[in-house]
């Protein structure tokens, strides 16, 4: 009888919640789903994606990429140099109905750097922080450090008081198997509110009616459903079970566009696909390294078709790069974005000049679940580099497999997408890439190349405070780079999305992250 | 009879054992669960660090005693990517792939029997021999190609029934529901009958092979020759002969089934354990992988010893070689 009770009880209140049912409902299909309601739990930019439409950070980027305040209302460096002094914005509050305060900005930045945080290099320059009174906060940094509001568009504020009653001040702790109350749960001060979460399911958001900003969208509700095949995504869409997606699969754009109920957002991603050299003293089948001499990375390049890899390969849709960085991003500029003559014979005469032998073999490692199209392309450049007499062993795998031969240096030849996230500054391939390999730097160097000269340029604009002299700094880098041939850079790939004819405003950003608060959906009857 | 049933268990123990050595072998194929956790700014230090903290620096000895000794005490620790207990995030899956198991093999009954019946009848018609041409493409159709197909032809052209999910379910307990909502019910359609496909065509061929030889036995002949109806002979006397073997196959496939639902589950963004299977392979997370593995194998296990000790129980031979080796002297 009591089950019985229960189940009627349930069903009407699933039948109350269907009849509430909002208006204007942007349903979105994902290609996976978030970790968890935490941004702090995961190193996955996609769930802070999604959770900054709950949570938001002291600034963030408005339409056109530009980081204006957020929380913060305004900041000022102190004369020390390495404290940064910011004024709150006054009259936040949490969805919880908690006012936000400087106590909740110390909390957050405590917790996203404690020791156990998966995210902490998302503040690499963060020491401590304090409340100077309700309203202000200083943060002090390791030194000068130009970049801090970069990094603070991706740290979510939450609440102290909320982290404290729920005993979730400190992360989640995989290593001592803990859980915590905000993987399930979720408090922001963002335009939307976490309603409901299924893992794998559904997660859905309604709109926070108390939000301090004034609200550019109109939609009352957002439904995040995971679909990870993509033809299952496509069927969704053509049949108008979702009305959005963030990944509309490459070989089914045609067939999208040719519906009448949906559109194609096709537009070129920030992230730089390039081709990385060994500067080991041997290669992994242990013959002698010769790309360690510049004349014959420079053959490797001169060998690469760029634009047939960007007709055939990329359909056309991505766009040959010959910087580092992208258009976009600070720091590029036109003049090192050019790409040298394709021209296979003087490439041949440049191995044979510098002795390198014919046939020479060496390790290809590509991703199966990496870059757009990766496969692809890394046979076609590997058939390239065949025919002026080398031989090119390809080895393709999923990510998880190829990471640590490529982090450990046992492969030779790697491809390395960087998109500058989430930083978007030239300065993040800088230092994460091409400087040495020494302490916090050359993370991804995994070729392990070393140029004294770059290092330095790099420190010192890391340390620049002014802008303009900074970017200066970074472009001379990004030279040095260029003249080196360090990296091969290949292209920008192509990103696409797609919305069905209910939503009627979906600004796609070059970063590939869907911001829901700049979306409208046409109200139905 | 005890000293049987002790040998069995120790049998089904030790396969346990040796599934999570293999699961534990494979893993180390699968990659470094901590270049998946950390972000690109993570520094080296930082990724050692972690590695250290998750034990994953110790002998693999070290680590397989650990696991075990934790998993007998039920515990698999929590996932890397969704930060929550392992069984905790199973037991959520678990309703929905065995309802969907469940529907599945209800239709593989419901439609397989029939079939069988009506092929071994008319085994010389020309309908049988369509039913028995359909069988092969049914066995040899990928259960994901059925997968898309169906979901092209009543999603996307006809618009009948959903593409993906599980539709609006309801909480009994722990247990989550898809069945007592009408969404939850089309949500279902699909997705079953893609993962019965091939247990119809399998159920139909063995009631079809039982029924040929059955249809042959003395008591149907003199049914018939004492003018029993033909339908009655053929659908109450000789069918309830045939079940017994279908109910044995029906009742091993469960375990198969739901180690197979992971395609039909992918296809369908179904969110049962297969697809939480799935993403932990591709995020490597190992604690998820060892504990689904675990349980897909005491799943078959568990019915495998069921039905060795059932079988034991009716049949006194089985039970152990002295009695075995007696009966043959009798």
């Amino acid at each position: 009888m009591t089950i019985r009770h229960l189940l009627l009880a349930s069903v009407a209140v699933a039948g109350l919640a269907g009849g509430a049912e909002a208006q204007n409902v942007l349903k979105w299909g994902a290609n996976r789903d978030i970790g968890s309601l935490d941004p702090y739990s995961y190193g996955d930019s996609f769930t802070i994606n999604v959770l900054n439409h709950v949570y938001e950070g002291l600034v963030r980027y408005n339409a056109d990429l530009e980081i204006e305040p957020a929380l913060a209302e305004s900041w000022e460096i102190l004369e020390d140099q390495v404290t940064w002094r910011f004024i709150l914005r006054e009259g936040v509050t949490f969805h919880n109905g908690n006012p936000f305060t400087a106590k909740d900005v110390v909390a957050s930045l405590e917790r996203v750097s404690h020791e156990t945080s998966p995210l902490k290099g998302n503040l690499p320059a963060y020491v401590s922080s304090e409340a100077v009174d309700e309203r202000t906060v200083d943060i002090t940094l390791n030194g000068t450090y130009p970049l801090l509001l970069n990094d603070l568009t991706n740290i979510h504020i939450f609440d102290q008081e909320w982290m404290e009653e729920n005993d979730s001040l400190l992360p989640t702790d995989i290593g001592a198997g803990t859980e915590g109350y905000a993987t399930y749960n979720a408090n922001g001060t963002g335009p939307f509110i976490v309603e409901s979460r299924q893992p794998d399911a559904k997660t859905t958001f309604v709109v926070n009616p108390d939000w301090w900003d004034e609200p550019q969208h109109n939609l009352d509700r957002i439904e995040l459903t995971p679909v990870s095949s993509a033809a299952t995504r496509v069927a969704a869409l053509l049949s108008g079970e979702i009305n959005f997606t963030n990944d509309a699969p490459v070989q089914d754009l045609p067939r999208l566009a040719a519906a009448p109920n949906v559109e194609v957002l096709e537009g070129v991603d920030l992230r730089t696909v390039m081709i990385g050299f060994p500067f080991r003293d041997t290669l992994s089948t242990g013959e002698p390294n010769p790309f360690k001499d510049k004349a014959v990375r420079e053959a490797l390049y001169k060998a690469i078709d760029l634009e047939l890899i960007h007709e055939k390969v990329m359909r056309g849709k991505s766009r040959v790069a010959g910087a580092t960085v992208a258009p976009p991003i600070p720091g590029y500029a036109e003049e090192l974005d050019t790409v040298p003559e394709f021209d296979p014979e003087a490439a041949r005469t440049l191995l044979e000049e510098a002795g390198v032998p014919e046939g020479l073999e060496f390790e290809f490692n590509c991703l199966s679940d990496g870059l757009v199209n990766e496969e692809q392309f890394c046979q076609a450049i590997a058939a390239m580099w065949s025919r002026i007499g080398l031989a090119p062993q390809l080895d393709v795998a999923p990510r998880a497999v190829q990471t640590p031969k490529r982090t450990g240096g046992t492969t030779d030849v790697y491809t390395l997408g960087w998109a500058t996230l989430p930083m978007l500054d030239a300065y993040s391939p800088l230092l994460q890439i091409f400087h040495s390999k020494e302490g916090n730097s050359g993370v991804f160097n995994w070729g392990g190349w070393s140029f004294p000269e770059l290092d330095a340029l790099i420190q010192e604009a890391g340390q620049e405070l002014d802008t303009e002299t900074r970017l200066a700094l970074e472009t001379e880098a990004l030279g040095i780079v260029k003249e080196e041939i360090i990296m091969i850079p290949l292209h920008q790939q192509p990103m696409a999305w797609a919305v069905t004819d209910e939503v009627t405003e979906m600004p796609l950003f070059p970063d590939n992250k869907p911001r829901l608060w700049f979306a409208r959906v046409g109200s139905e009857g | 009879m005890l000293a049987f049933l002790i040998k069995r268990t120790a049998n089904a123990v030790f396969v346990m054992l040796a599934v999570a050595l293999l699961a534990f072998v494979i893993f180390r194929f699968f990659g470094d669960p901590v270049e998946m956790m950390v972000n690109e700014q993570a520094t080296q230090s930082d990724r050692a660090e972690l590695r250290e903290r998750l034990g994953l620096n110790d002998s693999f000895a070290t680590q397989y005693g650990r696991f075990v000794v934790n998993a007998v005490q039920g515990d698999f620790g929590i996932s890397y990517r969704n930060q929550q207990d392992v069984m905790v995030l199973i037991g959520e899956r678990f309703p929905a792939t065995f309802e969907l198991v469940l529907v599945a093999t209800v239709i593989s009954l419901v439609v397989g029997i029939p079939l069988g019946v009506i092929t071994a009848v008319h085994h010389k018609s020309r309908l049988a021999n369509l039913l028995q041409l359909g069988s092969i493409i049914g066995v040899s159709l990928p259960s994901f190609v059925v997968g898309i197909l169906l979901i092209l032809a009543f999603s996307v052209s006809l618009g009948w029934l959903p593409a993906f999910g599980r539709g609006e379910t309801v909480d009994i307990g722990w247990w989550s529901t898809g069945l007592l909502t009408p969404s939850g019910r089309a949500a279902l359609v699909l997705p079953a009958i893609s993962l019965s496909t091939f247990q119809i065509t399998l159920v139909m061929r063995l009631v079809r092979a039982e029924m040929l030889e059955t249809l042959r036995a003395d008591y149907v002949k003199f049914a018939r020759a004492r003018g029993v109806p033909r339908g009655r002979i053929n659908w109450v006397h000789a069918l309830r002969n045939c079940l017994m073997p279908v109910i044995t196959l029906t009742g091993m496939q469960i375990g198969n089934l739901i180690a197979f639902a992971l395609v039909t589950e992918t296809v369908f963004q179904w969110p049962g354990m297969g697809l939480l299977f799935i993403q932990a392979v591709t995020f490597v997370d190992i604690p998820v992988m060892a504990a689904y593995l675990l349980l897909v194998s005491f799943i078959f296990v568990a019915l495998n010893t069921l039905v060795d000790v059932t079988y034991a129980w009716v049949d006194p031979r089985l039970r152990d070689d002295s009695v075995k080796a007696g009966g043959a002297n009798g």
